[in-house]
């Protein structure tokens, strides 16, 4: 007597992997959302560009750069790391704090454009607005995301979006840049293959 | 990530980088409009002090309020201790209280080791007798490296009563995993036999401090501490300060970039002159800022995170 093979009984299913984004259609999205910027906030006069870390950070310098190439303005661009305002600081094990830059202006006054690779919860994004609070009084604030996937826990909306993916819970979407992974790409993986 | 800091040898060298480096995040808070951050919101910190102490107790306090921690302030004068409760039955009333951390200073060696067995939090060695204190050593690192901008390969001398001192000890495990060369300056009755070789290999000891001061990086003045003293480790203090105090001339035979600390509370005129402390070599108040971004950067790592 003898088991079945293992295959019989549930066949593996294949890890989903779809490509979401090339190479030049993240390109062609940055240089819409930088014109957008330049439409919305007609000139992109007292703006000020905050990359949320890992990716929002490169993200933030190509759309600066992408506006001063289209308009020939210089927006100042910084980084905000947003570790020690997560709400979830406590179910994980320490987080390493990165590195805080503003732009030498600061952002009192300033109309500050938020900018992060994946829009999901926007826990990430209250948490930035909590720093942001801590750190000057903005004029206002607007979010721009290369990627939205849906299924937000919070009420918070993007003013940019390069991209809408509807995505199930169990899927995730994996953002790669050229500055930080080698390569420009944006992957929705299945079930499977998540994470 | 290590749960106590007890000793300077707690700390392998990515773990004291990492809380130097997020030292420079947390030093950058002090610039800023709102000097305040929510990461340690609902957790509570006791400092419970069984020596004097000014620096270390407000720096600690500092730094767990800036985030935004709960700080309850215990010193042994005028508490149960001055009614003869013990150091375990505190920390039993300290743990009923839900103390997340538990930053300790007492008058034994090795009270905040026994301390850890008893609380379920963490604890912090804010200097324990004669023995360790491991965040001064941070700081000190943090001053050194922000000032030279490496640890690795520097001299530094530490000079004075390395047999009371607590910083001399947590800064020599400290440095010396991190790369730095220490080398211990004194008279021979205040440094012990054999400290070198069982501290960290490599220490350096030498009696005379007119031969260390022109190859060193970092001189690191300890205070003559007259309190520990009960028998007469040298004839007379002038005599003291003649061979072993840093003055203007001994300053002059530094190299150009070198610079000067003191963990402080100085003597002043007896291991330092103030024409030595108030120089532009001194890092002494420096320090005291430092104190704080490298507190706050301990109990971040130690409480931020579900480090259990």
């Amino acid at each position: 007597m003898a088991y079945p093979p293992a295959a019989q009984s549930s066949p593996p299913r294949q890890p989903s992997v779809k490509v979401i984004l090339t190479s030049a259609d993240v390109q062609r999205v940055v240089d819409r959302i930088a014109h957008q910027i330049l439409e919305k906030t007609q000139g992109a006069a007292d703006t000020v560009l905050l990359g949320i870390p890992t990716r929002g950070a490169p993200l933030a310098r190509r759309l600066a750069a992408r506006i001063s190439a289209f308009e020939d303005i210089s927006v100042p661009v910084g980084v905000l790391d947003i570790t020690l305002y997560r709400d979830d600081l406590r179910r994980h094990a320490t987080r390493a704090v990165g590195p805080t830059q503003l732009p030498a202006g600061g952002i009192d006054g300033m109309r500050v454009v938020l900018v992060d690779d994946v829009l999901f919860s926007g826990r990430t994004v209250r948490a930035a607005l909590d720093a942001l609070g801590d750190l000057g009084r903005p004029a206002s604030v607007q979010l721009a995301v290369l990627v939205d996937r849906g299924h937000r826990q919070l009420p918070i909306r993007a003013d940019y979006v390069g991209k809408n993916i509807p995505t199930a819970l169990a899927e995730s979407v994996k953002v790669t840049l050229a500055e930080t992974d080698g390569v420009d790409e944006v992957r929705l993986y299945g079930e499977e293959a998540g994470r | 990530m290590i749960r106590h800091l007890l000793s300077g040898a707690d700390l392998d060298a990515d773990t004291a980088t990492q809380i130097l480096d997020t030292a420079e995040e947390m030093a950058a808070v002090a610039g800023r409009e709102v000097k305040k951050l929510p990461a340690l919101r609902g957790r509570t910190v006791v400092n419970l002090f069984y020596e004097d102490s000014t620096r270390t107790r407000i720096s600690f306090e500092a730094a767990a309020k800036r985030l935004s921690a709960d700080v309850i302030n215990f010193s042994a004068k005028g508490s149960s201790v001055a009614k003869g409760e013990s150091l375990k039955d505190t920390a039993l009333t300290l743990q009923a209280m839900g103390a997340d951390a538990v930053v300790v200073r007492h008058p034994a060696s090795g009270a905040p080791h026994r301390l850890a067995d008893w609380v379920d939090g963490s604890v912090v060695n804010a200097g324990d007798g004669t023995h360790e204190h491991p965040t001064q050593a941070l700081l000190d690192a943090y001053t050194m490296r922000s000032r030279l901008g490496r640890l690795a390969g520097l001299s530094v001398a530490v000079v004075g009563d390395v047999l009371h001192s607590r910083v001399a000890r947590s800064n020599v495990l400290l440095l010396s995993t991190l790369g730095a060369k220490v080398t211990l300056v004194g008279p021979p009755t205040l440094i012990p036999v054999d400290i070198a070789a069982a501290l960290a290999p490599g220490t350096g000891v030498c009696y005379d401090l007119d031969t260390v001061l022109p190859s060193s990086d970092v001189v690191m003045m300890l205070r003559v501490q007259r309190e520990r003293m009960s028998d007469s480790y040298f004839p007379s203090a002038r005599e003291y300060a003649r061979r072993y105090g840093l003055d203007g001339p001994r300053m002059a035979r530094l190299p150009e970039h070198a610079i000067v600390m003191h963990p402080g509370p100085m003597n002043r005129g007896m291991e330092i002159t103030p024409e030595v402390a108030d120089s532009s070599r001194s890092t002494i108040v420096e320090q005291v800022a430092n104190g704080v971004s490298v507190r706050m950067a301990v109990l971040y790592l130690l409480l931020g995170g579900n480090n259990r």
